[in-house]
């Protein structure tokens, strides 16, 4: 769906990408995750063709960006470095003015559809409200729901629930997952690891520019060999496992142990009691933080 | 792509507020004229207001001349150097061009927006200028048996009048897109609209001192604003066309090559606003 090759971006002396080869595939939750000035928006423009790369190429579902960007755009939504709308207007006169901007194809179906999306994100009710009087989060899903109109194969979505609160964020999300469900591919940009820990299935991070991660989030959590147990009585535990503890921190172990189900009978066989047993995995955190270059974000 | 520009154009309060603001000032002079009967000499004042205490027919050019040197360039300039500007301010332009409008196209139509609003400004103006004209000032209706005076003190007939004026209007009209050119080039190059619009001030000012100053006579005839008036020759029996069509023809240059270097600029810039 979207596939870049040696993609770079120079601002004056400044790289703010540098060489980056994404490849999101059909059916993907593909979070691109990365620190702010990390150079997420620059990528997320020059695949939108908003904003010409230095050098290197990008394919935006099948067609080579900006050149066929007509083509393919259409079927693309995006949001990108927060909501816009005009002020003065409501809700549904800038959906109106938005789709209509696409050209006369869709007219027919635009009344449902404005109706459609702003159902979806929750807007419904605003009415003849104009945007200027719009909460940031509800400037947020009316982006969204802008986003939606043509009933897009492919969203982009960059920090999709920024000025959101909890509740807003956890509707988001579900309305995206559902969106996915039904076929839609999505290339979420954020900084919130919980955000995309929790939503994607592929995971890219940037760093300075540099695509230092691209793997499927499953590969990423993979289990790390060590086991972490939770016990009353840690200092029997600790006889028991002599020297496979790496770490205690109160009641609770990390236990090095391939296998949870062994040491699971192991302890309990010695009359350690278990309040809790599980096998550990590696966070996106860690992950991150690992391949990450050390030191401040220039 | 147009029709949704013009629905934005129409939308907006503010370009009905500036339609407003440009009627009100000829239609101010024409009551105060109504009332004092104080009109400036022959020579003096803006054009044509001498002749309009005799004859109100005539106070659709003058109300042209009134509003050409300042409000409608003032006017234009607002709306043309929002037009790119104020899409990228707001955030929207990114939207737009993602839709996506090509670059080319959502050019085009902000061009032929502004066109609109400037024919419709000049319109109104004339129109209005003609009806408070008529109905403060008095004078002859334009029937065909009554002829109104040119400047050059011989008659013309109602029929050449009611042509003159609209060569006239077609004329500030012409004269109004280059302004909007250059306002236009401006919004492409910034995300601040009012910096677009006072970019393309500064540059008719600054034509207009230029014009006033006698080293900078060799560039005269290149200035933007140097014909600018020149609409008041098509008033004169016969009608002195020279000047006429001098400025008609730096106009169209101005605006081909403002419009040129806008198109150069927008359709290769990175769109970080």
């Amino acid at each position: 769906m979207i596939r870049t090759a040696g993609l770079t971006k120079r601002f004056g002396e400044v790289l703010a990408v540098d060489s980056i080869d994404l490849d999101v595939r059909p059916g993907d939750v593909y979070g691109f995750l990365g620190a702010n000035g990390s150079g997420k928006t620059t990528s997320v423009r020059m695949i939108l063709g908003l904003v010409l790369p230095t050098s290197g190429t990008v394919e935006l579902l099948g067609q080579p960006m900006p050149r066929g960007g007509h083509r393919v755009l259409p079927r693309v939504g995006t949001l990108v470095e927060g909501a816009a709308a005009y002020g003065h207007l409501s809700a549904r006169a800038n959906l109106n003015l938005h789709d209509a901007s696409g050209g006369p194809a869709g007219r027919s179906t635009r009344r449902r559809r404005i109706d459609d999306v702003l159902e979806q994100v929750g807007l419904a009710g605003t009415g003849r409200r104009p945007v200027k009087a719009f909460s940031l989060g509800m400037r947020q899903r009316l982006g969204l729901a802008a986003a939606l109109m043509s009933q897009p194969e492919l969203l982009v979505l960059d920090e999709p629930t920024n000025g959101l609160d909890p509740q807003g964020i956890r509707e988001i999300r579900e309305l995206l997952l559902r969106l996915n469900d039904n076929g839609a591919t999505i290339f979420l940009s954020s900084h919130l690891l919980t955000e995309v820990e929790q939503m994607c299935t592929r995971v890219g991070v940037l760093d300075r520019g540099r695509l230092v991660v691209q793997d499927e989030l499953a590969n990423l959590q993979a289990l790390t060999g060590r086991s972490v147990v939770h016990t009353s009585e840690p200092a029997a535990a600790l006889a028991v496992l002599d020297g496979r503890v790496e770490k205690r921190d109160g009641e609770r172990l990390v236990v090095r142990a391939d296998d949870p189900a062994a040491l699971n009978a192991l302890l309990v066989g010695r009359g350690v009691p278990v309040h809790e047993l599980v096998a550990e995995r590696r966070t996106l955190e860690q992950v991150v933080l690992e391949r990450s270059e050390p030191g401040p974000v220039g | 792509m147009i029709a949704v520009e013009l629905r934005k154009l129409a939308r907006r309060p503010r370009t009905w507020a500036t339609l407003l603001m440009l009627d009100l000032l000829p239609t101010t002079v024409a009551v105060l004229l109504a009332v004092t009967h104080l009109g400036p000499r022959p020579g003096q004042g803006p054009a044509f207001l001498s002749a309009v205490l005799s004859n109100g027919t005539l106070f659709s050019v003058a109300a042209l001349a009134i509003v050409l040197p300042l409000f409608l360039p003032v006017a234009v300039a607002v709306i043309a150097g929002d037009s790119i500007a104020g899409e990228a301010q707001a955030g929207t332009l990114r939207y737009l061009l993602t839709r996506p409008v090509a670059r080319s196209r959502l050019l085009v139509a902000k061009l032929v927006s502004v066109l609109v609003f400037v024919l419709v400004a000049v319109v109104l103006v004339a129109g209005t200028g003609f009806v408070v004209g008529k109905l403060l000032l008095g004078g002859q209706p334009l029937t065909a048996s009554t002829a109104v005076t040119s400047v050059s003190g011989s008659t013309l007939t109602p029929v050449q009048v009611a042509l003159r004026t609209l060569l006239a209007i077609g004329y500030v009209a012409l004269s109004m897109i280059g302004v909007a050119a250059m306002a236009l080039l401006l919004s492409t190059f910034t995300d601040s609209p009012l910096s677009a619009t006072l970019g393309a001030l500064a540059f008719l000012i600054g034509s207009s001192l230029l014009l006033t100053l006698d080293a900078a006579r060799g560039l005269a005839p290149y200035l933007p604003t140097r014909y600018w008036l020149s609409f008041i020759d098509l008033f004169r029996d016969p009608i002195l066309w020279r000047n006429v069509e001098r400025g008609v023809l730096l106009q169209l240059v101005y605006v081909a090559v403002l419009l040129g270097a806008a198109w150069a600029n927008f359709s290769s810039k990175d769109i970080t606003s």
